[in-house]
């Protein structure tokens, strides 16, 4: 019995892939499965080629993984695209209504061709030809067709009870079709237990990061739309006015951002998310923040640049841009939460951060983190602390009298001055991009530009925070996987397997890059000789700020992926036999 | 109540004479007549000379970026509806770099007051040709005279169907005022376009120039500030060369009274936390 199985389905965009997917994903969860959905997709509504991919697991799986079990191909693209990453013995099930699939000589897969849209249209219509993929994919993997009743009522029942039986209809004569007609099975495994106290629940990053906000307590979101950021918009718009929020869709990232600023200056949280082109109109008013000292939240969810790039696919090519962009220096801090469920608690942490330090934090996710769909036993809502940092009070106004506050006060020990919110009396004072006194007014003498920049310096100098870097595996082991963000989840089961191949090897994982955690990176790579960065950017920017931070040089080696798939397990894995020649080591 | 004393902060860095001068001394009157207080005004200006007006003030600032303010001002306007918000900047602030938030700002129209100092130049930067320039007129960037047609803002705003528009002068700060007050208290955007003169910059557009070109439609009573096609017409016919009230929808619904679901509560005083059955319905939408 297979502990995992790997399923599929392709072909054109705009084919109805996407509905297909969510169908047999949900309903997979539903009957109590971990999941993992990855949708590849093209900038284009029309045509080209898409698929989604599933991976049901009987224990959590935090990536789509390599292999597939059951293709469904509605094209002969798909077949093309897909077949090498399919198990040997697999089985792909294309539609024999409109196509006679090939696959190379060499390809150990059976092809077995279903008339799918010819059995939808006995059904009643063509268009259920996915729902009779469904029937036979349930017949493969030995479901019980009836398991699928309460998705198909969820997602058809608004358009009436016969609409809903047409489908189920469809679904079971698929799964009739194939049982008569082929003798081939890969059972999925038995629903595993639920612990105590456990949900389960149906994420993706980006669903995560929008409920992270709301705890964290962000009222007001701004931002324009752009793939792969805007399904938090969708999502924050759908909850955020229930908790008495609002949404604005900005007229582009330039507007959006400083929105987010206004409203923090009012003293509202307030965010905006966007992906890379959107963050790249950003910069300037990065820089607005830093210096006015006003909190401020981006979450980035990066997409593969540089430019418009590839729009639909996944990178992790922000870093820099992250931690240096904008003009000038300013101070701020970058979260790059590794799960959904970091997503979640970052996003929240990022407005105290905001608030604490005065300056804006940068969440960065990617495309593959934030439009994945993933099974969990929680959130950590627990966990979710609201810190609004140094604010005055009315009596300490009071007691100051008119213009005595001083907003930027230079002395402050830790360079972090209390901040007074429109409304209060006394409390009035300029926030501005321009070099400034204490009280806010723009002024250019050398005393006070070095002032309030030894100020504003101070402010993250002993910076401490439970971000940083995270350890699994052997921690005496002499050879490291290192990472940040979205890619989390496939380094531990790179290390797993490589740890039952025998190699001692640990996996250091960064959930801030910046300020960067230095004492705890040290901690981590005293037993390490050999550290292999595993990151989706052409340059190793990680591996670059860990040399600049850190040091390790002759150390580290790369590992670089850039052409805009998600990596592979069997990526990493041979990559790291590569470099820790492994035999030396083991 | 306030009085125009408490409005005062350090002395402004205008040149003698700026046109500025006379903007300021209205928005602070306009502010005291109405009886509100510094603490609750905020303004959201850009960079340029006119861009000083949020330090000037003597509410609340955010001194943003150039082309920036009517973001900013909109954002602080929705945190917290308490509040009498201005945005400010100049000509090309608005009218250049920041034309897009512009013609948006007046589409969304969210409650604040947004006025322009159009001096047809670029102050601040010493001389260059903005988006107002007159075509002819030499500038450091035109030596030889502009070629582009000017951006006309009140036609503009007309065009896009702002619920208020208004055009006063520097040289005027008892009309000025006066149609400050009246886009304080429009419920939804307002547009104040000033004629300030940029004494230093701009040998054209002068204050003499104004005093004897300039049609005061507040004094003329066959006009109708309710009509949007005659506002176009007369503002057209006297080549935009007019001040008063152009026009005003006093029905006009503002953003935040028909965003639905918008807040009763300003945002600023909303609590941060969820209930344990907010809670439970958003986890419920993930199973
Ligand atoms: C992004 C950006 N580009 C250019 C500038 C330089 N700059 C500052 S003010 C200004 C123009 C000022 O003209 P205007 O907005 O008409 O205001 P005025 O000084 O005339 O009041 C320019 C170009 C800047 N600060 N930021
Ligand atoms: S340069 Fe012109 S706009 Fe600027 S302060 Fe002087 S007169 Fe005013």
């Amino acid at each position: 019995m297979h502990e995992q199985i790997g399923w599929k389905v392709g072909g054109k965009q705009g084919e109805g892939i996407d509905s297909t997917g969510d169908i047999y994903a949900i309903a997979l969860h539903r009957m109590g499965y971990y999941v993992f959905s990855y949708r590849h997709f093209m900038s284009l509504i029309k045509g080209g080629h898409t698929n989604y991919k599933i991976r049901a697991a009987n224990r959590i799986v935090r990536h789509h993984g390599d292999t597939t079990h059951v293709l469904i191909a509605f094209d002969q693209t798909t077949v093309d695209y897909n077949w090498h990453e399919m198990v040997d013995g697999g089985v792909v099930i294309y539609d024999s209504t409109s196509f006679t699939a090939t696959k190379p000589d060499d390809a150990n897969v059976n092809l077995c061709g279903v008339p799918l849209t010819e059995i939808a249209k006995e059904c009643g219509n063509p268009i259920m030809k996915n729902m009779v993929a469904i029937g036979v994919s349930a017949a493969i993997n030995k479901f019980n067709p009836d398991d699928f009743i309460p998705v198909v009522q969820d997602k058809f029942g608004k358009k009436g009870q016969a609409v809903v039986d047409a489908n189920m209809d469809a679904l079971r004569r698929g799964y009739a079709y194939f049982n008569e007609n082929f003798n081939i099975s890969f059972p999925a495994p038995p629903v595993p237990e639920r612990a105590e106290g456990d949900d389960h629940l149906y994420v993706s990053g980006n669903s995560s990061v929008g409920f992270g906000a709301l705890a964290g307590g962000c009222r007001l979101l701004a931002a324009y739309p752009i793939t792969p950021a805007t399904e938090i918009m969708y999502w924050v718009i759908e909850h955020l006015p229930k908790h008495g929020g609002v949404v604005l869709q900005a007229e582009d990232e330039i507007a959006a951002v400083n929105m987010a600023i206004g409203a923090n200056f009012t003293g509202v949280r307030a965010m905006t998310s966007t992906s890379g082109p959107g963050f790249s109109l950003m910069m300037e008013a990065l820089g607005l923040a830093g210096m006015s000292e006003t909190p401020l939240v981006i979450v980035d969810v990066q997409r593969s640049g540089p430019s418009t790039g590839l729009p639909t696919k996944t990178e992790q090519s922000d870093l820099n841009e992250a931690i240096y962009g904008t003009h000038g220096e300013i101070q701020r801090i970058v979260l790059t939460p590794k799960t959904v469920e970091e997503c979640f608690l970052l996003t929240a942490e990022a407005f105290n951060l905001a608030e604490t330090y005065q300056c804006p934090v940068i969440v960065l996710t990617d495309l593959y983190m934030g439009m994945s769909y993933q099974s969990i036993d929680k959130f950590p809502v627990a966990a979710v602390e609201h810190r609004r940092g140094k604010l005055i009070t009315e009596q300490e106004l009071k007691d100051l009298g008119v213009y005595e506050y001083h907003r930027y006060n230079p002395e402050v020990k830790d360079g972090i001055s209390p901040r007074s919110i429109p409304g209060q009396k006394n409390g009035r004072y300029v926030a501005l991009g321009n070099e400034h006194n204490g009280i806010g007014i723009e002024v250019e003498d050398l005393e006070t530009r070095t002032s309030q920049v030894a100020k504003r310096q101070r402010k993250l100098a002993n910076f401490q925070h439970f971000t940083g870097v995270s350890v699994d595996g052997d921690s005496d082991a002499p050879l490291a996987l290192i990472g940040f963000g979205s890619t989390w989840g496939v380094l531990e089961e790179a290390r797993e397997e490589l740890e039952e191949q025998g190699i001692k090897v640990k996996h250091i994982h960064f959930s801030r890059v910046f300020p960067f955690p230095e004492t705890e990176f040290h901690a981590a790579m005293e037993s390490v000789t050999q550290g292999l960065v595993v990151e989706l950017n052409t340059t190793g920017q990680l591996t670059e700020l860990i040399h600049k931070s850190a040091g390790y040089h002759g150390v580290l080696e790369k590992c670089l992926k850039y052409d805009g798939d998600p990596i592979g397990l069997s990526e990493i894995v041979s990559a790291a036999k590569k470099t820790f020649k492994v035999g030396v080591h083991s | 109540m306030a009085t125009i004393q408490d409005f005062k902060t350090e002395k402004p860095t205008w040149c003698p004479g700026c046109g500025d001068f006379g903007v300021l001394n209205a928005m602070q009157k306009a502010c005291v007549n109405l009886g509100i207080e510094p603490e609750n005004v905020a303004v959201a200006s850009g960079i340029g000379c006119s861009g000083k007006m949020s330090q000037h003030m003597g509410g609340y600032g955010l001194h943003a970026l150039h082309g920036r303010s009517l973001p900013n001002a909109q954002a602080i306007k929705l945190a917290n509806d308490k509040l009498t918000v201005f945005a400010a900047g100049g000509d090309g602030d608005g009218f250049g770099i920041g034309m897009g938030h512009f013609i948006h700002a007046m589409r969304r129209n969210i409650d604040i007051t947004y006025i322009v100092m159009d001096n047809h130049i670029y102050g601040l930067t010493t001389g260059q040709a903005s988006p107002t320039t007159e075509v002819g007129m030499k500038t450091k960037t035109s030596p030889k005279g502009a070629v582009e047609q000017p951006i006309a803002p009140v036609q503009l705003a007309l065009a896009q169907n702002c619920g208020f528009i208004a055009q006063g002068f520097s040289g005027n700060i008892k009309q000025l005022t006066s149609l400050i007050e009246k886009a304080i208290q429009h419920k939804g955007f307002s547009f104040v376009n000033v004629f300030s003169p940029c004494v230093t910059f701009n040998k054209v557009n002068t204050y003499d120039f104004y005093k004897s070109h300039l049609v005061n439609l507040d004094e003329d009573e066959s006009y109708d500030a309710h009509d949007r096609i005659l506002a176009m017409r007369r503002v057209a016919e006297a080549n935009n060369i007019v001040v008063g009230l152009i026009y005003e929808d006093p029905e006009r619904a503002s953003f935040e009274s028909t965003l639905p679901g918008f807040p009763e509560t300003p945002l600023v005083e909303e609590d941060l936390s969820i209930s344990e059955e907010g809670y439970e319905e958003i986890l419920a939408t993930f199973r």
